[in-house]
């Protein structure tokens, strides 16, 4: 029953969230070996064969915000070589002409559920909230990520996601570690874990945390209770010593060391601005904001602090901190130079991210605020990466980054162009003119509309 | 000079008269399904479309309005929407879109509770949906209640037809409602159809069996005198409140149409199955995911659909075959499809909607749309369905003044109004994301707060 579309729990009303901690480094004390604490459930990908490719004559979008006309990319062994426009040398490559058609890096999804809120979504799958505590800094998202979500499948054939950080909820204002993934098909999350990729830590603010926990009598059940408990569970943090291991404090050390990027939910201008003191109080960072909807009213601020914005193009209304959301968000911050991000927070916008990300850019023109096409295409890949730690391998095509690309049968900001082939580290594993290329996740086998083109 | 630009704005929030408009040079799309003219004219004249085409002429004395490099259409058709009653999604107070704890439900009509001043009329509005169907949504009982027929206009008079259509909910959402099984579901709705069918036996509605006193409301559907008069006995054993017995008597009548919410092929076989046992029953599919399996079937009984455009995950165990194809395949096997604007965030992607659908037209094994069948999708088809075949979603002579000038192609994303007609009325666009936006244009506070930027 899709008629009114769930809002996804993360912003709903009914939304719970919670985030983990862990420890990377072996400062426990404990009688573990110092390999196996500092990559637990560490990723066994590996990248899948792929043919040394040149892909010429397209429009190349970098990622990085450069256009090149009637571009050449070449890759192999899983990493682009080249980048350049015709006189690239193409010998030893397989040619795909791209004539009229747009290459770009794969698309980057800074704020998906997919795996955590699976569809179906019967409650039996509903495990992206640990709402059994504001704080839960010690769970991680990954061990919620069920791979068989055939939503993946979608993002990759639909959307050109070929990256996406799978979050906890919204519930708890620290909701836990997430979990940053490569997408592709496998029978275990820990060969989707995109290697290298740092952890995040979710955090949120607002209504979700002060109305789970006042719904249940317990504190927070204000803004301010919602500050004083973040803060004092910080200090608290400071204060660990590693004798006795504490996932939750595991987890935020990491974060005050560096190791583990914040993507803090947040809808409001002014409590961004008292998260961003918050950080400097406790001497942190916040990569991201996610769902910030007012912040084009302080894109000043978050220049200042380095902190990127990943909102939507046109969400708003649906609860009281969203009502201020307008279309100029992404132009307005783009304005004031500070980092864009346009993410999903849903199973089926992460398959129209591109569009989203043209919404955006069209706001902005009728405001005369001119957003080059490259420009617009890095809200959706280096951008992200960077916000994720992960920019240094993907994110843009440059000689040396994963051969992580999409080709698209048109302008991929553009309603009518789709993906017609994306490559996740030089692997072809979407092609749209072979229905042999198209993923079927477990769960749809023998069901109707198996295969199907979706 | 902006404030009193904004207190000319709520001067046009009064009934203003229709203005004689022609525009010329335009790309002109008549929603009827054909595909667009380019350097066309369309007329409107006493707040009606007197000609749109290639070749027209400018009546003498009539205003003109250059048209060259944009998009002239019929105002957008969004049914099924809840326009006009919630304010803030997670505000319960400023939510009237479901009534759970009713007593009542059939009987439930929201022709008295519509907000013509809703900030989500504005901004649709501005959006360039002119009509819409809205309606509470089935909570408490299978049955949602009646809903309107609307303008957008900025003027008091909201409800353009009241009491246009029942909706009921069937499948995995009306098996829960109905006591825990879709078994309950078909009792419950039997039962009620019988209830009312005896009922309306009884009646002195005006028409069909009447012998009593007419109730005039002011429109054009006449009422049982049991939901106006005074009586209020009813003897045996009933499960339907008098009220909601009343309001289905129109429904069996095949007065009212009865807008089924179902989305598997069985449940779909089984609603359509309906007319054999009451045969009057004027049925409406909504949502309808799985239609493409049936579809040869819908398109025999006649029924049109309000399906969910782009739903292509098994969201829940009734949609395990949908795909982006499911109206394609259902338009191609001669079902007559418009758009569910429920199934998206908002109503206003309606035309983002409609591209994918053509953009798939393009995609190997899918099935699409021609731009002139989209655009039908969310015009001329969604009017039909709604009762106002011939008179809105269509730019033919006679057709009411609904007409939307574009900055660009309408199915693109990004595309806008630059201008809007209702009833050949301009309307006014402004609204709270629009006064936002203007108020920060700049984040300039040199000489005094943004408080004061109004």
């Amino acid at each position: 029953m899709t008629l009114m579309k769930p809002i996804l729990a993360c912003v709903a009303a009914l939304s719970l969230a919670a985030c983990a901690t862990s420890s990377d480094s072996d400062r426990t004390g404990t009688s573990r070996s110092s390999s196996e604490i500092a990559t637990p459930y560490a990723s066994t990908y590996e990248r899948y064969p792929g043919r040394p490719t040149a892909l010429v004559g397209a429009t190349v979008f970098d990622g990085a915000g450069n256009r090149i006309d009637n571009g050449t990319v070449l890759f192999r062994d899983g990493e682009v070589v080249a980048v350049g426009d015709a006189s690239l040398e193409t010998e030893g490559y397989d040619r795909i002409d791209g004539s009229g058609k747009f290459v770009t890096p794969g698309i980057i999804d800074i704020h998906s559920h997919l795996g955590d809120y699976p569809t179906p979504s019967v409650d039996a799958h509903s495990d992206g909230n640990e709402a059994t505590s504001p704080t839960t800094p010690e769970v991680w998202a990954e061990h919620s990520v069920w791979p068989q979500d055939p939503g993946f499948t979608r993002a990759l054939a639909n959307g050109g996601v070929t990256s996406l950080q799978i979050l906890p909820g919204s519930a708890n204002l620290m909701g836990g570690r997430s979990a940053t993934l490569k997408n592709v098909p496998a029978r275990t999350v820990q060969a989707m874990k995109f290697p290298g990729a740092p952890y995040g830590f979710k955090m949120a603010c607002g209504e979700n945390p002060k109305r789970v926990y006042g719904n249940k009598g317990r504190m927070p059940s204000t803004r301010m209770g919602n500050f004083a408990v973040n803060r004092q569970t910080w200090f608290d943090a400071k204060a660990y010593d590693g004798e006795k291991r504490d996932l939750a404090k595991e987890t935020l050390k990491g974060v005050l060391d560096g190791d583990i990027l914040v993507h803090n939910h947040c809808y409001r201008a002014d409590e961004m601005a008292f998260v961003m003191d918050m950080a400097k109080e406790m001497g942190y960072k916040v990569s991201a904001f996610h769902h910030a909807v007012e912040a084009y009213k302080i894109g000043d601020l978050l220049r200042e602090n380095d902190v990127c914005s990943a909102i939507w193009a046109d969400w708003y209304g649906f609860k009281m901190e969203a009502y201020d959301g307008i279309l100029e968000n992404a132009a307005f911050l783009q304005r004031e130079n500070a980092c864009v991000v346009i993410h999903s927070d849903d199973a089926n916008g992460i398959q129209r991210l591109n569009q989203e990300a043209a919404k955006a850019q069209a706001a902005g023109r009728r405001v005369g605020i001119e957003i080059d096409d490259a420009q617009v295409i890095r809200w959706i890949t280096l951008n992200p990466a960077k916000a994720m730690g992960i920019d240094a391998m993907t994110g843009s095509l440059e000689p040396g980054k994963m051969a992580d690309l999409v080709l698209w049968n048109g302008d991929p900001l553009s309603v009518y162009s789709r993906p017609e082939k994306v490559w996740v580290d030089g692997a072809l594993l979407f092609d749209s003119s072979n229905p042999e290329l198209r993923p079927v996740s477990d769960f749809e086998l023998g069901q109707p509309g198996e295969g199907d083109v979706k | 000079m902006k404030r009193f630009a904004f207190a000319a704005l709520a001067a046009l929030a009064l009934p203003a008269s229709a203005q004689d408009v022609a525009i010329t040079n335009a790309t002109v799309a008549t929603g009827d399904g054909s595909e667009p003219l380019e350097n066309a004219t369309v007329v409107i004249l006493d707040g009606r479309v007197v000609a749109a085409g290639s070749g027209v002429a400018v009546p003498a004395g009539v205003r003109s309005v250059d048209g060259s490099g944009k998009w002239v259409t019929p105002g957008l058709v969004a049914t099924v929407t809840q326009l006009g009653l919630w304010d803030v999604g997670a505000v319960s107070e400023s939510n009237d879109t479901r009534a759970g704890s009713s007593p009542f439900s059939a009987a439930l009509d929201v022709a008295p509770i519509v907000n013509p001043n809703s900030q989500h009329i504005l901004v649709h509005r501005a959006a360039g949906i002119t009509r819409a169907a809205t309606v509470t949504q089935p909570s408490g009982s299978i049955f949602g209640g009646q809903g309107s027929i609307i303008d957008l206009g900025a003027d008091p008079n909201a409800v353009y037809r009241p009491r246009a259509f029942q909706v009921v909910t069937l499948g995995e959402q009306g098996g829960r409602i109905a006591g825990g099984s879709r078994a309950a579901t078909h009792a419950l709705l039997r039962n009620a159809l019988r209830e009312a069918g005896s009922y309306g036996d009884q009646a002195r509605i005006p028409g069909l069996s009447s012998d009593g006193r007419e109730i005039s409301t002011g429109d054009d559907l006449p009422i049982d005198p049991r939901l106006a008069g005074e009586e209020s006995d009813r003897a045996g054993d009933v499960l339907l409140t008098r009220f909601d017995a009343a309001a289905l008597v129109p429904v069996v009548r095949g007065e009212q149409p009865l807008y089924v919410y179902v989305e598997r092929a069985s449940d779909i076989r089984s609603t359509l199955a309906l007319t054999r046992e009451f045969p009057r029953l004027d049925l409406v599919l909504v949502g309808a995911s799985e239609g493409w399996l049936v579809a040869s079937e819908i398109a025999a009984a006649g029924v049109p659909v309000i399906a969910d455009g782009l739903d292509d995950l098994p969201q829940n165990f009734e949609e395990l075959a949908s795909t982006q194809s499911n109206v394609g395949r259902m338009v191609k096997a001669g079902v007559k499809v418009a758009i569910n604007a429920a199934a998206m965030e908002n109503p206003r992607n309606l035309n983002q909607y409609a591209g994918n659908l053509v953009a798939l037209a393009r995609v190997p094994g899918a099935d699409g749309l021609s731009w002139g069948q989209a655009f039908a999708a969310i015009s001329s088809i969604p009017a039909q369905i709604s009762g106002l075949g011939g008179s809105a979603g269509v730019l033919s002579p006679g057709a009411l003044g609904d007409v939307v000038l574009w900055d660009s192609d309408p199915l693109e994303v990004g595309a806008m109004p630059e201008r809007v007609f209702i009833d050949g009325i301009e309307q006014p666009l402004e609204n709270h994301q629009s006064r936002l936006r203007d108020r920060y244009r700049d984040l300039d506070e040199s000489d005094l707060p943004k408080a004061y930027d109004w």
